[in-house]
């Protein structure tokens, strides 16, 4: 091979593996992300299409109910809707009611909110922040009284 | 006392650091002795006012002094002596200064070590990194002071973080600073050769060990860290592609990348200008794990506190180093003579293989992390980019590399035979597609990724073993002969037959955690059993315990043969911590050779008995056991006979002393 051909071999090489690589990029930005929506947000479409979610909210006063087994029920709420969501499995230490969670998971067919994993936020000084930003666009949160 | 003591330090640091950003690049630039020579001690001194500094905050914080602000929101007087040591870089003020204190720490080791290096090149390296050590400790003193006091002083603290009150604080935060703030060498050494406008082998054999430093521990912090966040969240995961988890990988692959395009320039003189342009990447990449960590735009475990003022000026910071560098970069490379071609199969070539698949699949990491946040901030809708697509996108990236780690350190410089090296790693083939047969047949052919991805893991390690006993001459010499010549290569070869061994073992692990894992969650009463990967689990009961600043609900459990043999206890716990009001779930684990049984509490069921979620995670510790064979690796690598300081007698200049290395 000369020089040329040399160099042309490494760098169509390279480029090949970038557009592969881009190609990989795009696809799963389509196909494998998930949207975060709060309870209001929720169109009629996100419920139909099926397609994974996170939510976000507070857990409902009075809405948790432990099933059979591991089963466990509860509401998320932003103040304006609220959706029903089932899990089965182990809650984060810090879930309680009134609290931020984050859920992710995906609509069944009947409207409800069957998650997947559910998380909680790591210290009792913040909330998840989507959620803290969001309760915050919709003029719900209060911000917290300042340390003493 | 102490306290305004280490504050003051930490001025005169800051103070110190602008001189030494000045004085000896200047210096080197009029070719004045004098002044470059302010570089040594000035890194010196500057590493001796951090180190006060950080004392001080760390006397403070053991003394529980709750007048100082930072000890009064992270510790208390009842919290164990440890964690108060540990404590220290346990929130964003004092991390920063630790993070500092191996920064200068670093530039002093240059200082120390850096005697055989050409004036000009060193006054220039510490003075860039000096300019690094004064771009945080400004930030450290203008909006991140440790040691600002409190007027009337508490009483009592309000306690560390409990996630963060276990002993990975003491090991992974330390490892992975002196991993992050490691490549900040290589940086500099970077800069340094652009801003004097030549580079050759020389500089490559000067950057290698302290790229190789940096790796080793990087390698260590992040491993560290999967475990820790394995045993203390009780969600028996190990890796959830987090965006803080990626803020450290990208370093990590970036790093790896240059260790290898470090071997071409040093061997073979090429790649100079790329070499030159990865090692800026890295520690940018760093850089960039340091803002997601530190400026709060990520939800995590790490961000302490958020103030938008702090997260403004780390991305200036950002923005001007990697900004920079890399307008220095465009400015001057084309003054670098460029190095050599060579043929495409070779091991240039496989080296080159290497970084290719490295450098995009830290780009894919990057999309994966940054994507997310660029899209909320142009047009507010959150989304999360998940294990799913790194899963699509990283995944299929790392197939062909790992499948070509083998030929790499059997091809012979410049010119390679593909064709005999194939047939030298005909055997470790073969018995890599044994294996994968065995796993199908095993499996009913169910498990088709499984079988693959342990082939592979078979043939990275059988790989290595090869490229050892072919360089031994195992087989073709006697059998004494043969273990001389092994004992006599060079340590280097060692370095990358265990680094890319450890590859194969983290592979198998994860291969076989990912898929033959078994998880059951259920609700356990005292008496009840159940089977667990060849094993029956039997819970006792439940005991109420008192902690020195908690209390727990422990709940015994004891694993059993099927013969209903006892074998071990095992006991998970949900603790509770009142000053934070805030409770963790202490996962039981046992360890059966590498697999093990991980077993984490829920709540209390209403009909008395409790929820208990039960894994079996088979070869799971293979994943961090590969991480330390692969840190050997790096540091039998590091004491390769060829990095060693002063290996050869020293010449007139350093300048001949490098010279002659490159031809030796």
């Amino acid at each position: 091979m000369t020089r040329k051909q040399k160099r042309l071999s490494v760098i169509a090489g390279g480029l090949a593996v970038l557009g592969l690589a881009a190609a990989l990029v795009l696809f799963a930005l389509q196909q494998k992300i998930a949207f975060f929506r709060m309870p209001s947000d929720i169109q009629a479409s996100d419920i139909q299409s099926q397609s994974r979610f996170r939510l976000g909210g507070l857990v409902e006063k009075g809405t948790v109910v432990r099933g059979e087994g591991t089963k466990i029920s509860f509401s998320v709420t932003d103040k304006i809707k609220s959706v029903p969501v089932t899990y089965e499995g182990i809650l984060p230490d810090l879930f309680r009611e009134d609290q931020g969670v984050v859920i992710e998971g995906s609509f069944s067919p009947g409207g409800a909110f069957v998650a997947d994993s559910v998380l909680a936020k790591h210290d009792e000084n913040y909330m998840p922040k989507e959620v803290a930003d969001s309760l915050k666009a919709k003029g719900i949160w209060q911000e917290e009284s300042k340390k003493p | 006392m102490i306290v305004e003591l280490g504050h003051f330090a930490l001025i005169l640091a800051l103070a110190l650091s602008i001189v030494q950003s000045v004085l000896p690049v200047l210096g080197a630039r009029r070719n004045d002795d004098k002044m470059m020579a302010v570089g040594v001690p000035a890194a010196f001194t500057v590493l001796a006012l951090v180190a006060i500094s950080f004392a001080a905050l760390t006397s403070a914080n053991v003394l529980s002094d709750f007048s100082v602000q930072n000890v009064f929101e992270n510790s208390h007087s009842q919290k164990p002596l440890l964690y108060k040591f540990t404590g220290v870089w346990g929130n964003h003020e004092g991390s920063m200064l630790l993070w500092v204190l191996i920064l200068s720490f670093f530039t002093a080791l240059v200082a120390f070590f850096g005697n055989n290096l050409p004036p000009s090149l060193k006054a220039n390296v510490l003075g860039v990194q000096a300019w690094i050590g004064t771009a945080f400790l400004t930030f450290i003193v203008a909006t991140s002071n440790p040691f600002a006091r409190l007027n009337p002083a508490p009483v009592e603290g309000r306690d560390l973080n409990p996630i963060l009150q276990d002993i990975g604080l003491a090991i992974h935060p330390p490892l992975l600073y002196l991993g992050y703030v490691g490549f900040s060498v290589c940086f500099s050494f970077a800069v340094a050769a652009l801003i004097d406008g030549r580079i050759d082998a020389a500089w490559a054999r000067w950057v290698r060990p302290w790229t190789l430093v940096a790796w080793v521990f990087l390698t260590g912090g992040i491993a560290m860290g999967s475990y820790w966040a394995y045993y203390e969240l009780g969600w028996g995961g190990w890796w959830f592609w987090d965006p803080v988890e990626n803020a450290s990988f990208m370093p990590w692959l970036a790093g790896t990348a240059l260790l290898h395009s470090a071997l071409v320039m040093e061997k073979r003189s090429a790649l100079k200008i790329w070499t030159v342009l990865l090692a800026i990447l890295t520690f940018s990449l760093s850089l960039l794990g340091t803002f997601l960590v530190r400026s709060g735009v990520l939800t995590s475990v790490h961000t302490f506190a958020t103030d938008p003022g702090r997260g403004l000026f780390i991305l200036a910071i950002l923005v001007i180093f990697i900004g920079g560098s890399l307008a220095l970069f465009a400015w001057r490379a084309q003054n670098l003579a460029p190095g050599g071609l060579f043929q495409p199969i070779s091991r240039e070539g496989a080296l080159v293989f290497n970084n290719l698949f490295l450098t995009t699949a830290t780009a894919t990491v990057l999309i994966g992390t940054l994507y997310p946040l660029v899209l909320e901030f142009l047009t507010g809708e959150k989304i999360s980019v998940g294990a799913p697509f790194f899963n699509l996108t990283f995944g299929p990236l790392m197939i062909p590399l790992l499948a070509a780690v083998p030929f790499g350190p059997l091809m012979a410089w410049k010119r390679g035979d593909l064709l005999a090296v194939a047939q030298r790693l005909m055997t470790a083939f073969f018995i890599a597609l044994l294996v994968v047969a065995a796993v199908l047949y095993q499996t009913s052919a169910s498990g088709v990724l499984a079988a693959f991805g342990i082939g592979l893991a078979v043939w990275l390690m059988l790989g290595a073993l090869t490229d050892l006993a072919l360089k031994a001459g195992i087989g073709k010499a006697g059998i004494s002969v043969a273990f001389q010549r092994l004992m006599g290569l060079p340590r280097s070869v060692f370095g990358t037959a265990f680094a890319h061994f450890g590859l194969g073992i983290t592979l198998l692990g994860i291969v076989a955690t990912t898929t033959f894992a078994t998880e059951s969650v259920l609700v356990m009463k005292p008496g009840e059993s159940i089977r667990a990967g060849g094993y029956t689990l039997r819970f006792d009961d439940i005991k109420p315990f008192k902690g020195s600043n908690f209390t727990e609900e422990q709940g015994n459990f004891t694993v059993m043969t099927d013969e209903g043999e006892a074998v071990v206890g095992l006991m998970a716990a949900k603790r509770f911590f009142p000053v934070r009001n805030m409770q963790t779930t202490e996962a039981g684990i046992r360890t059966f050779t590498f697999s093990q049984l991980y077993v984490a509490l829920g709540d209390a069921a209403p009909d008395g008995g409790i929820v208990v979620r039960i894994w079996w995670k088979p070869l799971v510790t293979l994943i961090w056991l590969g991480t330390v064979f692969m840190m050997a690796g790096g540091c039998l690598s590091l004491l390769d006979r060829r990095l060693r300081i002063g290996a050869p007698a020293k010449g007139k200049t350093a300048r001949a002393t490098a010279k002659a290395r490159v031809a030796a």
